[in-house]
């Protein structure tokens, strides 16, 4: 039970339920759509980037509390961040979430909260889905899944 | 039966005793069937139809007696109409590929159901292509159902074949089997049933529904993974072609010209599942040892039991409402998505499923990603879907 409590810890059940930046974005750059074939989750990502500057970042679709709530926190925490911090970001987060590293909790600031998935591994897909559509939205991919 | 038969129901996940709820995904095994399994491994290991030592025999003599009890198990006329496969998912592949796609071709239609698990899907979008026939579904209920009338309104000439489900996995709806294989062959059509959520629950009797292929899974009826069999009546089984080549299939070869062999062997290529159709013949005497009659009894009991223990709890819309149902509660919640309902109970010692049910256009036709799905077996009882109760109680807190 308390590798549950781990996983859906408050900040999670209110991110899931109540996620931020959750919307579209009017002349957005960059766009990802992302679909978990496994649980039916979809989400549709947007970004405003200006230089190399996320300017702002916004997502939409349904999921489950994790992916949901993964999907709100990684707007949050990418905010104004560069494309360069952002794909670091990224790789710390899934070395995180697949329990691969010690997480690097400073660089990982918020993002924290989702190491008890790493308990979970059916559920790292979950985590993931809003990170992979960003890699692919940055990178110009076209729809991804996790498969 | 006893609770004590199935070995994995003595476990404790998360620190709770196992309450398994997803025999629909898989049954767990009795112990006469993994004795069966690894007395062939530990003792009859040998290759089948072929040697004339000791060993082989036993293992011929065991296979074959299967086909036999196969054949009773569906009220086939003959062993010949019995065909190994690895699951219900290449049973049908082999009719959509040996007996349809040499049939069809443009203007010719196949009509499944809304109801349909992928396995029942697939295979027939793929020989459409192939041929140029055209896929018709017929729509379903709200409550789960295919009605007869809406079969009935897309049965023409231009129909080949119907296959639909006997049982759908994702609702448990029971459909009219007989009725639709009447309404196939006024038509003209052939009919094949996917039996792989009926063979657990229902007694079952080919020839009075007069099916024309009827399909199961082995792991489905408390039997090993990887076996199924498919029944074909022997004159439309005879009319396909070779589905796969190589040994055994063949009466002789050489490079100018080979025969083939005749039924079932014609339509088994290659060493089969030796081990997991002994397996299945294990299974299917645990189950007839109880009574097909008598477990469904049972289980519809405790069907009605959990729909109304589940129907209680706030928040909660069970999806799959059919007047005739196997063991099945699917169902949603306003709190929690399905994924976040699997996990949580799963905390508790409920293994449930939760997701799509390979049956994308169900969910599609419900308005909904996925649902989580309690399925029952023969070792469940009414203190198991009460645990279910307690921890979908939970989910509840947790995400109020």
């Amino acid at each position: 039970m308390s590798e549950l409590r781990e996983l859906y810890q408050e900040y999670v059940l209110d991110h899931g339920k109540r996620p931020r930046n959750f919307r579209a974005i009017e002349g957005a750059t960059h766009r990802g759509e992302g679909y978990n074939p496994l649980c039916g989750d979809r989400i549709t990502l947007q970004l405003l980037v200006e230089g190399d500057v996320i300017r702002d970042i916004a997502f939409s679709g349904a999921g489950c509390a994790i992916s949901t709530a993964s999907a709100s926190t990684m707007t949050e925490t990418l905010m104004g961040k560069t494309l360069a911090e952002a794909r670091a970001t990224f790789g710390a987060f899934l070395s995180m979430v697949k329990g691969e590293a010690e997480p690097d909790y400073d660089a990982l600031d918020k993002l924290a909260v989702f190491a008890g998935v790493a308990e979970f591994p059916m559920r790292v897909k979950c985590a993931t889905l809003a990170w992979h559509t960003l890699n692919a939205a940055i990178e110009g991919a076209e729809a991804v899944t996790t498969e | 039966m006893r609770r004590e038969d199935f070995p994995a129901l003595e476990q404790t996940v998360q620190g709770e005793p196992l309450v398994y709820l997803d025999s629909a995904a898989t049954a767990l095994k009795p112990r006469a069937v993994i004795d069966a399994v690894t007395g062939v491994y530990a003792r009859d290991c040998a290759n089948i139809h072929r040697a004339v030592h000791t060993l082989s025999q036993r293992a011929t003599q065991a296979f074959e007696a299967t086909r036999e009890k196969a054949r009773a198990f569906l009220g086939a006329e003959s062993t010949d109409e019995i065909v190994f496969t690895s699951g219900t998912t290449e049973s049908i592949n082999l009719v959509a590929q040996a007996w349809a796609r040499p049939r069809l071709g443009p203007g010719d239609r196949v009509l499944i159901s809304g109801l349909e698990h992928h396995s029942n899907i697939v295979p027939w979008q793929i020989v459409c292509a192939q041929t140029g026939a055209e896929l018709v579904v017929v729509p379903i209920t709200d409550e789960g159902e295919v009605p007869l009338e809406q079969v009935e309104a897309r049965l023409d000439e231009r129909v080949r074949l119907v296959a639909m489900n006997h049982v759908s996995n994702a609702l448990g709806t029971v459909q009219d089997a007989a009725e639709i294989a009447r309404l196939a062959h006024a038509a003209g059509a052939k009919v094949l049933f996917d039996g792989a959520q009926a063979a657990p629950h229902l007694p079952l009797d080919v020839r009075a529904l007069d099916a024309d292929f009827y399909a199961f899974s082995a792991h489905k009826l408390y039997g090993p993974t990887g076996v199924g069999v498919l029944y074909g009546k022997r004159a439309l089984l005879a009319e396909c072609e070779p589905y796969q080549s190589g040994g055994d299939m063949i009466r002789s070869v050489t490079f100018e010209k080979t025969t083939y062999a005749s039924l079932p062997a014609y339509l088994e290529a290659g060493t089969p599942n030796i081990a997991g159709v002994i397996g299945l013949g294990a299974a299917i005497d645990y189950v007839e040892g109880i009574g097909r009659a008598t477990l469904h009894a049972r289980e519809q009991d405790l069907l009605r039991y959990g729909t109304e223990a589940l129907s209680s709890i706030e928040g909660l819309r069970l999806i799959g409402t059919a007047k005739r149902k196997v063991g099945v509660l699917s169902f949603v919640m306003d709190a929690a998505h399905p994924h976040d309902i699997g996990t949580i109970v799963d905390a508790k010692g409920v293994a449930i499923r939760t997701g799509h049910h390979c049956a994308q256009p169900v969910m599609e036709r419900f308005g909904i990603p996925a649902t989580a799905r309690a399925s029952l077996g023969m070792y469940n009882t009414p203190e198991d879907l009460d645990a279910l109760v307690r921890a979908l109680h939970e989910v509840r807190r947790m995400f109020a």
